[in-house]
């Protein structure tokens, strides 16, 4: 921990960002902020937008609009950018990059060559032994597997001791077996070491797996940002309650200030919904909303099932004829074609004005 | 957009002569085709109706002629060799598959001169018939090396290596799963390998055969030699024998038609073999072993072409070059030093364009600079002969305007400023050569990923830090390939350099065809055997990744 201690954390602020190609906008008035030694993640599809805002973090594309702090030091504006090398921001990408004409050594001391050469020899065996990487030093990177290669390029990057580390989409050339040791394993060093970091990622395990803080993406917007709790329980939009997880919106009319009536009959929430009586609107309904229950007198028709190890997953239909997820323990083994029993427990009522 | 890394942020509009350049590069590069292309519309339509008359189609039967005769040798030597050097194991399979590409060294016309020496009348071979059976002239029938036939035969024999590279290359990435399901689904080996080894390699056959034709047409010093009149022999006719430069460029046009039709089919067969791939580069490890007299019998097979194409014609050339030859003067070493230092000047001049465009092309992607790379690739489907009409009409007509011009300024009469000079002579090879170059320059900047440079960048290096540091270092070898390439092909380039070359000025290639011309070939066998030995370069280069794969 001795090298880390002097490790400047810093906090990021993004505001009205917009990014555009040739007056086509990519990126759409996004803001948000990240705390000191926070991870957050920009998740999202293909294609909305999350690694222009990553590169535009970085210094890799102009802004069209608004302003990037760094612990209230303005970085970028629509007429002033900080130099990407000025930055000093680490940055990992998908394809790894490391410089395949350097060794190790040389890759990870290449953005530390003005310290002594003590001094460099010092941080790439404190680097290299938390990634448990030691004796290393010498080999050339293609000598090395997928995941080596990804935390040398890891290890590069925070080697400066960067403000902000930028991670693109750094676990998906990797298998899953691979990746799912991976990222824990480096939100351990992050967190160790202090460092704030943005994850841009496509793949919602990774990012509540790695990130404190996940901001859903879409066609250049961010929908919600949030824990990973709140983006999966509490969803902003309709869009991240059907990108987070599984799901099922039921047509439901409002009966009161804390109740709607639905398929699965008149369910009452916690707390008020803020909709009026007789609104019609969608009710989000995930897995674990509805379970098995051999007592219950509400059945449902099994159409599909999927052993999961830990537990059963049935699609079934109810009887209104709306077919919708539900979980089992995994020693409750039914199957397709069976009715079961259903118990609902939904207290907290996600919905959203009626699609037409 | 994000390929801008090592501009962004470092003010586009500064950097933005880079994309002008490249355009105004490109525009340049493509004055011989445009000046050819002009006079199919501008040009005097009696001149054409005379090449109606009497010319033209004799040129057309006869390059058709060579076209399908070297097509039907080609895919005789090529497919073969290809099939059986990548899925059979037979003895010095090995070595055989890289000694195939050795008639790649030698030019058709060089290999065209030497069989002339040995099956001539007065040639070893038909002396040796006399001597044993005691015939005199005309008494027995012995083929005719320099007809139509004859010129099929020698370009196949050096042609060849372009079939059996693309179709080899397809053979291997055939996995072996397609041809096992194939087994599995009920088929033999053989009916396998008709019903869909073959298919699938056929895209890169067609490949294979049109970047031979391209070479076919290009040719010149062949058919001049075997007296058969194609496009190249009428064009040259017409612009020596009749002074007449827009007829010639009118034949080019013709000539222009073909080569398109070839780059059409080439572009298209190239697509295809993207599909056609498993996508899969593993080398399927399960061969044919060939035993006993099928493996001798591939053996020969594959030596027949390498004897032939190469051993053959370098052994007489040495013979010639060492015993027969007034041997290296002076006269020698000058040529020598003309043609390396014209192919080594010529060789840096279009690599540095290919790097200019193809970092245009890379920090500006847009279709304007996408537009100028293709255009600027074009020379490479284009014969020397076309290019070389194309650069000494405008060329011409300049240094007219610039003559006449210091004339009425200043009393004074000038030369000829890039007209027969060695400038038009680089112009051409430049426009000529380009698209290996920018080839290989751009395959090479291709693998330096932009994420190198946003690497280099976020860890704190200028954009001209992470030219010096990630791209010069990593951009060497792929730079001095296609130096090494640029500066073989100029070594071996005949038509262009003969139209183009100042008086009095030869090169090894010229020197070596005007010999053979005057029925000197033993004299002109010093000179052919160095530019083979130089041609062996890029063979050597090349045998080398295929190596790495069998």
């Amino acid at each position: 921990m001795t090298s880390s201690s002097s490790t400047a954390v810093s906090e990021l602020s993004i505001k009205n960002v917009s990014i555009a190609y040739d007056d086509i906008q990519i990126i759409k008035e996004v803001s948000f902020s990240l705390k000191e030694g926070q991870i957050g993640c920009l998740l999202g599809p293909s294609g909305c937008g999350k690694s222009t805002l990553l590169r535009a973090i970085a210094g890799f594309e102009p802004l069209a609009e608004g302003e990037i702090h760094i612990d209230g030091e303005l970085f970028a504006s629509t007429s002033y950018s900080l130099p990407p090398e000025q930055r000093q921001f680490g940055m990992v990408f998908q394809d790894i990059a490391l410089f395949p004409h350097l060794t190790i050594f040389e890759n990870i001391v290449f953005g530390i060559k003005h310290w002594s050469k003590q001094e460099q020899i010092e941080r790439v065996s404190y680097l290299l032994e938390l990634v448990g990487l030691s004796g290393y030093e010498t080999r050339y990177p293609h000598s090395l597997s997928g995941g080596q290669q990804q935390r040398i390029a890891l290890t590069r990057a925070m080697a400066p001791k960067p403000r902000l580390l930028l991670m693109d989409e750094p676990f998906s050339g990797l298998d899953t077996k691979l990746r799912e040791e991976l990222v824990p394993e480096i939100r351990q060093i992050l967190l160790q070491e202090k460092m704030s970091a943005i994850l841009v990622t496509h793949d919602q395990l990774e990012a509540f797996a790695m990130a404190d803080q996940v901001s859903v993406m879409s066609d250049g917007y961010i929908h919600q940002t949030g824990s990973a709790y709140q983006i999966y329980h509490k969803p902003n939009t309709r869009f991240v309650a059907s990108f987070i997880g599984h799901g099922d919106f039921l047509a439901s009319v409002v009966c009161g200030d804390d109740c709607v009536h639905s398929d699965l009959g008149e369910i009452k929430g916690h707390a008020p919904h803020g909709y009026d009586a007789g609104e019609k609107i969608d009710l989000l309904v995930r897995p674990d909303d509805i379970l098995h229950d051999d007592e219950s007198n509400f059945k449902g028709l099994i159409v599909n099932k999927w052993f999961r190890g830990s537990h059963f997953l049935y699609r079934v239909r109810l009887p209104s004829g709306k077919v919708v997820y539900c979980f089992a323990s995994s020693h409750h083994d039914h199957s397709v074609g069976q009715r079961i029993g259903l118990s609902v427990h939904l207290d907290h009522l996600v919905l959203f004005p009626r699609e037409s | 957009m994000s390929n801008n890394v090592l501009t962004a942020n470092s003010g586009k509009t500064g950097n933005g002569w880079l994309k002008g350049v490249s355009i105004a590069l490109s525009v340049v590069l493509a004055l011989p085709i445009l000046v050819i292309l002009s006079h199919v519309v501008l040009g005097d339509a009696s001149v054409w109706h005379h090449l109606v008359d009497t010319v033209l189609f004799g040129y057309i039967a006869n390059s058709l002629y060579l076209m399908g005769g070297v097509t039907f040798g080609v895919l005789l030597l090529g497919v073969p060799t290809a099939w059986l050097t990548s899925v059979c194991v037979f003895p010095g399979h090995k070595w055989i598959a890289i000694a195939l590409l050795l008639p790649l060294a030698v030019p058709a016309y060089i290999i065209a001169y030497t069989y002339t020496g040995l099956f001539d009348y007065a040639g070893p071979i038909q002396t040796f018939i006399r001597d044993m059976t005691g015939l005199g002239y005309g008494e027995y029938w012995f083929f005719k090396v320099r007809s139509l036939p004859g010129a099929i035969v020698m370009l196949s024999l050096v042609l060849y290596p372009y079939v059996y590279l693309m179709a080899r290359s397809a053979f291997l990435e055939q996995s072996s799963n397609t041809l096992e399901v194939s087994r599995t689904l009920g088929y033999s080996n053989r009916k396998a390998f008709f019903k869909l080894g073959l298919p699938l390699a056929r895209p890169a056959i067609v490949a294979g055969v049109t970047l031979a034709l391209m070479e076919t047409l290009a040719d010149y010093g062949t058919v001049q030699f075997f007296g058969v009149n194609t496009f190249t022999t009428g064009i040259f006719r017409t612009f020596y024998g009749f002074g007449d430069a827009v007829a010639a460029s009118q034949l080019a046009s013709i000539l222009l038609v073909f080569v398109t039709i070839l780059i059409v089919l080439e572009r298209y067969s190239r697509r295809k073999i993207r599909y056609h791939s498993s996508g899969l580069s593993k080398v399927s490890n399960r061969k044919i072993h060939l035993q006993g007299r099928y493996g001798i019998g591939a053996l020969i097979f594959c030596l027949v072409p390498i004897c032939f194409g190469f051993l053959f014609p370098v052994l007489q050339l040495a013979y010639w070059a060492f015993f027969d030859s007034i041997g290296l003067d002076k006269s020698f070493f000058k040529l020598a030093w003309n043609s390396l230092s014209l192919a080594f000047i010529a060789s840096l001049l279009t690599v540095s364009c290919a790097l200019l465009l193809a970092y245009a092309s890379r920090l500006f992607p847009s279709k304007s600079v996408d537009t100028a790379v293709s255009v600027s690739g074009l020379g490479y489907a284009l014969p020397g002969t076309i290019i070389a009409i194309g650069v000494i009409i405008p060329f011409a007509w300049l240094d007219h305007q610039i003559i006449d011009a210091v004339k009425a300024l200043t009393g004074d009469k000038i030369g000829l400023l890039m007209s027969g000079t060695i400038f038009a002579l680089l112009f051409a090879y430049v426009v000529r050569f380009m698209a290996v170059s920018l080839g290989a320059v751009q395959s090479g900047l291709g693998k330096i990923k932009p994420s190198l440079d946003m690497a280099g960048r976020s860890l704190g290096l200028t954009p001209v830090g992470v030219l010096k540091q990630i791209h010069v270092p990593l951009l060497r070898g792929s730079v001095l390939t296609a130096l090494l390439i640029v500066f073989v092909d100029v070594l071996k380039e005949l038509p262009a350099t003969l139209i183009l070359r100042p008086f009095n000025f030869n090169t090894l290639a010229v020197r070596a065809f005007e010999l053979a011309s005057d029925e000197r070939l033993a004299d002109a066998a010093p000179a052919s055997l160095m530019i083979v030995l130089v041609g062996l370069i890029p063979v050597i280069l090349l045998s080398r990744s295929i190596a790495s794969r069998t």
